[in-house]
């Protein structure tokens, strides 16, 4: 009688652990799905409603989500009270723009090096690498930018170095002169339903045609 | 410190962008040669909650933060600037695949080549300030 109760303590004792340990490591299981889950790549729908949310509680704070002015923000605070009358206005005021700009350096930081740990990131359309191979740009692998144009090595080179102060220099010069960047007008003046960041965008749109069909392939085909 | 709002923001903002991949060249790239729907999906979502927070906004008169003055205004009307400055943010954009939004984020991404494209952006801009009276608006 006593041995036969023992054994069936044991079993029970034995069914019990094994519960325990099946249950945590289903837990595990989730926590490391949910882990996957932020590491890979964010869903278009869930990135977007979160941008669209970001406008709305700049909206809120009283603000207009607008990126491009930083650079008139830097220019203005880097030349002081100058003599040109477009960056000869008080920075201080757009001092809460310049924070959102150090958080956006912060958060690209903490995104890449807490939450990118994942092989699967950069699934772009196969066609595309096909495409990029010709031009013998190489594909992402994991990376964010092609080595082709954005490597150290590349950086060094006087190809290399003016491809992107030139693109820069675009960005520059295009976005205060249209009034804005993809978020003053292709997220919050599409937001207010405005034509005129209608038709900015669809200029953003023929610039980026011609670079992505004409400029690149110029550049890059041998 | 009422900056530290706008700084965690820009945390998010930073965060959000890296995680859909919109800083990263290829994504815009792939965007221009009409190869994935992923960038169209994540701008048209945006814009999508940003008519119905803004119409919701205006509808009901909601207050701002702490008493602050929503301010949501009109751009004014013209074609030259917005179709001659877009085209030329276009170009760029689809040359090193990233917007004043994402050359910032990309510094923090360790990406330091995009230091130049942050230079160039500056000195556009300079360009632009000292052009603006000569230029069509």
């Amino acid at each position: 009688m006593v041995v036969k109760c023992d054994t069936y303590v044991i079993f029970a004792k034995e069914k019990f652990i094994y519960e325990i340990e099946n249950k945590y490591s289903n837990s595990k299981n989730n926590i490391s799905q949910y882990m996957e889950v932020i590491q890979g790549t964010w869903h278009w729908a869930v990135s977007g409603f979160l941008i669209g949310l970001i406008m709305l509680v700049l909206t809120y704070f009283g603000k207009t989500f607008g990126m491009s002015s930083n650079l008139r923000n830097i220019c203005s605070l880097t030349f002081g009270k100058s003599k040109i009358e477009y960056f000869d206005f008080d920075w201080k005021e757009q001092r809460w723009n310049l924070a959102i700009a150090l958080g956006a350096i912060v958060g690209g930081f903490l995104a890449s090096y807490f939450l990118m740990d994942s092989p699967d990131i950069l699934q772009i359309n196969p066609k595309t690498i096909e495409n990029l191979q010709q031009l013998n740009i190489d594909a992402p692998n994991g990376k964010l930018g092609p080595d082709a144009m954005f490597s150290l090595e590349n950086l060094f080179t006087i190809k290399g170095f003016f491809i992107l102060l030139i693109g820069g220099f675009l960005i520059g010069f295009g976005t205060p002169y249209a009034g804005g960047c993809t978020s003053g007008h292709a997220i919050s003046g599409l937001s207010n339903l405005q034509i005129p960041s209608l038709i900015a965008v669809i200029g953003f749109f023929l610039g980026g045609l011609i670079s992505a069909h004409f400029l690149i392939p110029l550049i890059f085909g041998s | 410190m009422k900056l530290i709002k706008f700084f965690i923001v820009g945390v998010v903002f930073g965060i959000v962008l890296t995680k859909a991949e919109a800083v990263s060249w290829y994504r815009i790239y792939e965007m221009f040669m009409f190869q994935s729907f992923h960038m169209y999906g994540i701008i048209a979502t945006a814009i999508f909650v940003g008519v119905t927070g803004i119409y919701l906004i205006k509808k009901k008169d909601i207050q701002g933060f702490k008493g602050a003055e929503i301010n949501i205004q009109d751009k004014d009307f013209s074609y030259s600037r917005y179709i001659i400055g877009g085209t030329m943010f276009g170009l760029g954009w689809g040359l090193v695949g990233s917007c004043p939004g994402p050359i910032f984020i990309l510094i923090g991404n360790g990406v330091f080549s995009i230091c130049v494209v942050l230079l160039g952006a500056l000195l556009g801009t300079y360009i632009y300030g000292i052009l603006k009276n000569k230029l069509p608006h």
